[in-house]
């Protein structure tokens, strides 16, 4: 790292439009990226993270000026560059890579297209120069089959291809700067080890500086060299990675490591021979598709899955995106038909049971998904929401609405808000009045579908705890569906890990997770970002 | 992991005291200069049909031989039924048979808002309950929309010349004739609304809640339709005024006696290089309103459409 940083924000603001819930998105921001150095921006979400990226590289839009402070690239104030100056500095000299590939992609021109788009606009290469580069820089992504790469359109890589594409669209110009916003979030656990890797060792032997903006604790303590953590706007902690991660000064950056879970299955005692709730025999969900000409395509979603869930305990299903995990929980809600296999709830198979028998036992199964924005109806109350269920079942409204306010208080909001629509409420509160809404069926399985998994992770420790409180108070069975290894490590009694449809292992988390058996549950453990780290432990 | 510490709880129930502010479509619609303006104008057009009586009118049906084929503010006679001969000042001038232009034109609004306003509220009626229908009963989606298709592919005002020509021309006919163009139209819009919200969590947890198909038609997903069908209506009113002007125009909408826009242009036609106000002054009321209601509904979209809404 030589003494001449490639960038250098000093007490950078920017303002917010008026009428928001605070006056800047950043406030006085200091920091500095060296040649070859890795600063990690962490922060949870409205932290500012996203806006200062834009900052740096001049893509603010109009209602978020820069009102003080200035941004340095190798000593030139990209604050007061004008559009064509900032025009030639991108890709030239800093580049960017984005969350979600395939929109940072034209999905109608092929690849090598768009990597050409750059050259042709910066250099004076000749055609054939600029076709050998972007060959090299196709391989130099470790891509494979580059000259079938180059002649493809985004739609027919894979999520991880597209992303190579798009970090090889940032550095084919040598850039001295690289700002990565959440390069990998969007992307599988096990591809985001590798896009990681790529990252690390195309910026060594470049020796580009970066700036990676990312909410993960993971991916910094893989990745980072320097961290520098963003709350509000404000910066509260800057420092080495290890002195930030293992010995935080801060409070608030304490609180934030302190609730990223920890890799070690929590070890807590169950009971072999609890009552079974929930069990599933050979379940099997088959997609048809059907078209007047050609050929049957038939996808398994999934594939002879057999698991059982006891009364009082967590049982976890981890995979990757595509692996069947959600199609076993909408099969087990049947809000999708399975196409073979049994069901079996208490004594009664469901699996194939007929709209009007299901309906009395569809109460003793409830359901919380992911997106805390789309699971409630904007149009209704709270307070609707909550005691939509138990009316359906011929309880009256006014005893639903004393259990609504029971369960808000048992989830800890204010039972007042009853009345209020669900986009007044943050995330996680949101995600707090599905449970209590799921709650309000009394039932014997709660099923968590991702039910963390869009939440910062401060506000998943404590929605994480409120279904710990809630199992252990209720007695409940809970089915956990979940990608995240460490969130699986800290809630279930039995793990089953599943990839393309299928159980490839399945038994108590601590012997899954202390000693994997099957090839790929070992692939996804190595793949875990910071595993080396013990987080949660402060 | 241990469990949140009591202060993490104490921050937590601060966070539900302080709630998200964000500001309601309607909020944000009555703020938008295009509902202003596109509201003010069409409730001053809704004003001047009720209270066209007491604005100066005569009765619209009434001629004078004497009065015929005045200029606008020229002054003349007029006799009422009872046989009486008024003096009167024709604003606009007069047509070819001495009936007065202004009255008649302020009469023809009230036909233009009716037939616009019932039209959308028609159209929309049935369009939601087939669309609601096609898009959350599967079985019943391929008849139902292969139907609309077959409606769609003949041209709306054929149908509607069509309708009119078999009964006999009134305001119901010709309602009816402009709504049964305009259903397959909103039946499609309905129907792809559904598709999509049909596929939202929020119906899926209303269905692991037990709740019964129509209440999750009617209580979840009709409420979340609404803004883009609000849109939607105030463009088939505007088309149906100007339907109804183009059939009277045609001599194929309401008859000749009765006071309606397309049939003053139609009967100012024949002398319309020697005098233009007879299709000038109703031609202008026609473009305000039908401009008017665009207005609103554009400014309607802007604000309540969140795809819209997400742009600006």
């Amino acid at each position: 790292m030589s003494s001449e940083p490639v960038l250098e924000v000093r007490d950078l603001t920017i303002a917010l439009p008026p009428g928001g819930d605070r006056a800047t998105a950043a406030q006085g921001v200091s920091f500095t990226v060296g040649r070859g150095e890795i600063v990690c921006l962490v922060g949870e979400s409205g932290s500012g993270k996203s806006v200062i990226a834009q900052g740096v590289m001049g893509l603010l839009p109009k209602n978020l000026p820069v009102t003080a402070g200035t941004i340095l690239l190798q000593a030139e104030d990209i604050t007061r560059a004008g559009a064509r100056r900032l025009r030639e500095l991108r890709t030239t000299r800093m580049s960017m890579i984005f969350q979600e590939p395939m929109t940072a992609l034209n999905p109608v021109m092929t690849c090598g297209e768009q990597i050409d788009e750059v050259l042709r606009f910066h250099t004076e290469m000749s055609l054939n120069e600029r076709k050998k580069k972007i060959l090299d820089v196709v391989r130099e992504v470790s891509l494979p089959d580059p000259g079938r790469m180059v002649a493809s359109y985004p739609h027919q890589l894979s999520g991880g291809q597209r992303q190579r594409i798009v970090i090889a669209i940032a550095l084919v110009l040598d850039p001295v700067l690289l700002i990565a916003d959440e390069p990998t979030t969007a992307l599988d656990v096990t591809t985001q080890a590798q896009i990681l890797n790529l990252i690390l060792e195309l910026q060594k032997r470049h020796k580009t500086g970066v700036l990676f903006i990312t909410h993960d604790f993971g991916v910094v303590a893989e990745i980072a060299h320097r961290v520098a953590v963003l709350r509000l706007g404000k910066l509260v902690e800057l420092g080495a990675k290890h002195a930030v991660l293992q010995q935080p000064v801060h409070d608030y950056t304490k609180m934030l490591i302190g609730s990223v879970p920890t890799l070690h299955p929590h070890g807590r005692a169950f009971d072999a021979a609890a009552p079974m709730v929930l069990e599933t025999r050979a379940l099997e969900k088959t997609y048809v598709d059907r078209s007047w000409f050609g050929k049957r395509r038939e996808v398994r979603a999934a594939t002879d899955v057999t698991l059982q869930i006891r009364r009082g305990q967590t049982l976890g299903i981890v995979g990757e995106s595509g692996s069947g995990k959600s199609t076993v929980a909408r099969c087990i809600v049947r809000l999708i038909d399975p196409s073979a296999g049994e069901i079996r709830l208490g004594g009664e198979d469901i699996a194939s049971m007929s709209a009007a028998r299901l309906r009395p036992l569809r109460k003793r199964v409830q359901i919380v998904f992911q997106d805390p924005y789309r699971s409630l109806n904007p149009r209704r109350t709270v307070g609707e929401a909550i005691i939509e269920g138990p009316v359906n079942y011929g309880l009256p409204r006014g005893e639903a609405l004393q259990r609504a306010r029971r369960l808000m208080e048992f989830v800890r909001m204010d039972p007042g808000v009853l009345d209020r629509y669900p986009h007044q409420f943050s995330g996680g509160q949101r995600q707090r009045i599905c449970i209590a809404r799921a709650l309000a069926m009394e039932p014997e399985l709660l099923i968590a579908d991702e039910a963390v998994s869009a939440l910062d992770v401060s506000v998943q420790a404590q929605v994480l705890a409120l279904l710990e409180e809630i199992r252990e108070r209720l007695n409940l069975a809970m089915l956990f569906i979940t990608h995240d290894l460490r969130v699986a490590s800290q809630v279930c009694d039995h793990v089953a890990v599943m990839s393309k449809g299928v159980v490839v292992e399945y038994g108590p988390a601590k012997d899954v997770f202390g000693s994997p058996s099957h090839e790929y549950t070992r692939a996804l453990f190595a793949a875990a970002p910071g595993r080396g780290f013990a987080f949660g432990s402060t | 992991m241990e469990t949140p510490s009591s202060a993490q709880f104490e921050a937590l129930s601060v966070e539900s005291a302080a709630v998200v502010r964000q500001e309601s479509g309607w909020r944000r619609a009555r703020r938008s200069w295009s509902v202003r303006i596109g509201g003010c104008a069409l409730l001053l057009i809704l004003a001047i049909a009720v209270a066209a009586p007491w604005l100066g009118t005569v009765d619209p049906t009434l001629f004078d031989a004497g009065s015929r084929d005045l200029r606008p503010g020229a002054s003349g006679e007029i006799t009422t039924l009872e046989g009486e001969t008024v003096s009167h000042t024709f604003v606009m001038g007069s047509d070819s048979l001495g009936r007065d232009i202004y009255s008649r034109v302020l009469y023809g609004t009230r036909v233009s808002l009716v037939v616009g306003i019932s039209t959308a509220l028609l159209s929309l009626a049935i369009g939601i309950a087939c669309g609601l229908a096609s898009g959350y009963l599967r079985w019943l989606d391929g008849i139902l929309m292969r139907f609309m298709d077959g409606i769609m592919a003949i041209p709306a005002i054929l149908i509607a010349i069509a309708l009119v020509a078999l009964w006999k021309g009134s305001l119901l006919t010709v309602i009816v004739a402009i709504t049964i163009p305009e259903i397959p139209r909103v039946t499609r819009l309905v129907r792809s609304l559904v598709l999509t919200i049909r596929e939202e969590p929020y119906v899926e947890a209303a269905i692991s809640l037990g709740t019964p198909a129509w209440k999750i038609m009617f209580a979840h997903i009709l409420p979340n339709c609404i803004a883009p069908l609000l849109v939607q209506g105030t463009f088939i009113c505007a088309l149906g005024i100007l339907i109804e002007a183009i059939l009277s125009f045609l001599g194929v909408g309401l008859p000749t006696d009765i006071p309606t826009w397309g049939n003053i242009m139609a009967e100012g036609r024949i002398h319309f290089n020697e005098y233009p106000h007879n299709i000038f002054f109703p031609g202008v009321f026609l473009a305000i309103t039908v401009l008017a209601v665009n207005i609103l509904g554009d400014g309607l979209r802007d604000t309540l459409d969140p795809k819209m809404a997400k742009r600006v």
